[in-house]
């Protein structure tokens, strides 16, 4: 505060309001409860008690409507992808999206000769950050989370340059 | 009873219908033709000294040189403790067999695996859909000749 200590009356702080909005973005990432595959056990890892991804304001939502954060945790096939276009249509703006692990980085093991997996969750949505992993550690996961909320951070939504 | 005797057993009650004995395979595998499996499964579930009362599991095989295309079941018996594998040929232009569905239930979704990856069509089953695939697909994936579609709905493959 510096100079304006004690001048103003209690409970007034000088920002930005993009940094102001941004702060209120990144602090409550309401992620998705969405696993596909051995990733959303590590997503469940990092969701309890000993990483508690709480902390980052991050907490799980059982329905699309209510999710800021989809967390694509595993194998996307073919069939499953038509399902993630559609819910990832059903989230409120803004929304961002992590890609955890190799599966649905690049479809990973099955990157050759699978004809049931899709090649990377990008494919079909705009991807914010990408894990890498196989699994990932909930470490790792929590990285992705942290490198996310920079990016929101970067974000001007009043003045467009 | 071995495998020797389970055959035996076999070509005594269906003259004529069992075509082969291979030994070496494992479990010991008896080819049979394809229009008696039924016969022959709901003898081999029912008969009290076989008592083959688990499918353990139905495979597809696709001998794409010979122009043929293979069901083996491989089945056990819980109470004998003994094995067999029971193989069809099929013409590979155009393979049909009957469902086992109605001696073991849980034929059902095998049958629709093999449906879905290999196009073995099972006459009579009840619900012969894709199962892993999604229903809109063509071809079948797992026959040697199968080309990968460059794209599917609105992306790349």
């Amino acid at each position: 505060m510096g100079v304006l200590e004690d001048r103003l009356p209690e409970n007034i702080l000088f920002t930005t309001v993009d940094k102001f909005l941004n702060w209120s973005k990144k602090s409550s990432l309401w992620y998705m409860l969405f696993a596909t595959a051995c990733c959303g056990i590590e997503l469940m890892q990092t969701g309890a008690s000993r990483y508690d991804l709480d902390r980052f304001g991050a907490v799980f939502r059982a329905t699309p409507r209510q999710s800021d954060l989809m967390i694509v945790a595993g194998t996307i096939t073919h069939k499953m992808a038509d399902r993630v276009k559609k819910l990832y249509a059903q989230m409120p703006s803004p929304k961002y999206v992590i890609a955890m692990g190799s599966c649905a980085n690049t479809g990973g093991p099955f990157y050759k000769d699978s004809y049931a997996v899709l090649k990377g969750v990008d494919r079909i949505i705009p991807v914010d950050v990408y894990v890498p992993g196989c699994p990932p550690k909930p470490e790792a996961l929590i990285e992705g989370i942290m490198k996310l909320q920079e990016r929101i951070m970067e974000k001007k939504t009043l003045v467009k340059k | 009873m071995d495998a020797k005797q389970i055959y035996q057993t076999l070509s005594e009650k269906f003259t004529g219908r069992i075509k082969q004995f291979q030994e070496n395979t494992h479990p010991a595998s008896v080819v049979v033709e394809s229009d008696a499996i039924v016969d022959i499964c709901s003898f081999l579930k029912r008969e009290t000294e076989l008592e083959f009362t688990s499918m353990i599991s139905l495979s597809g095989v696709d001998l794409k040189d010979q122009g043929k295309m293979l069901v083996i079941y491989h089945l056990g018996s819980i109470r004998h403790k003994h094995k067999i594998a029971l193989k069809v040929e099929l013409d590979r232009n155009n393979p049909h067999v009957p469902t086992v569905e109605k001696v073991w239930p849980g034929a059902n979704w095998y049958e629709r695996e093999a449906y879905d990856l290999y196009g073995i069509v099972f006459d009579n089953h009840s619900d012969l859909r894709r199962i892993l695939l999604p229903d809109d697909w063509e071809g079948w994936p797992m026959r040697k000749d199968y080309v990968y579609p460059k794209r599917y709905h609105t992306w790349d493959v």
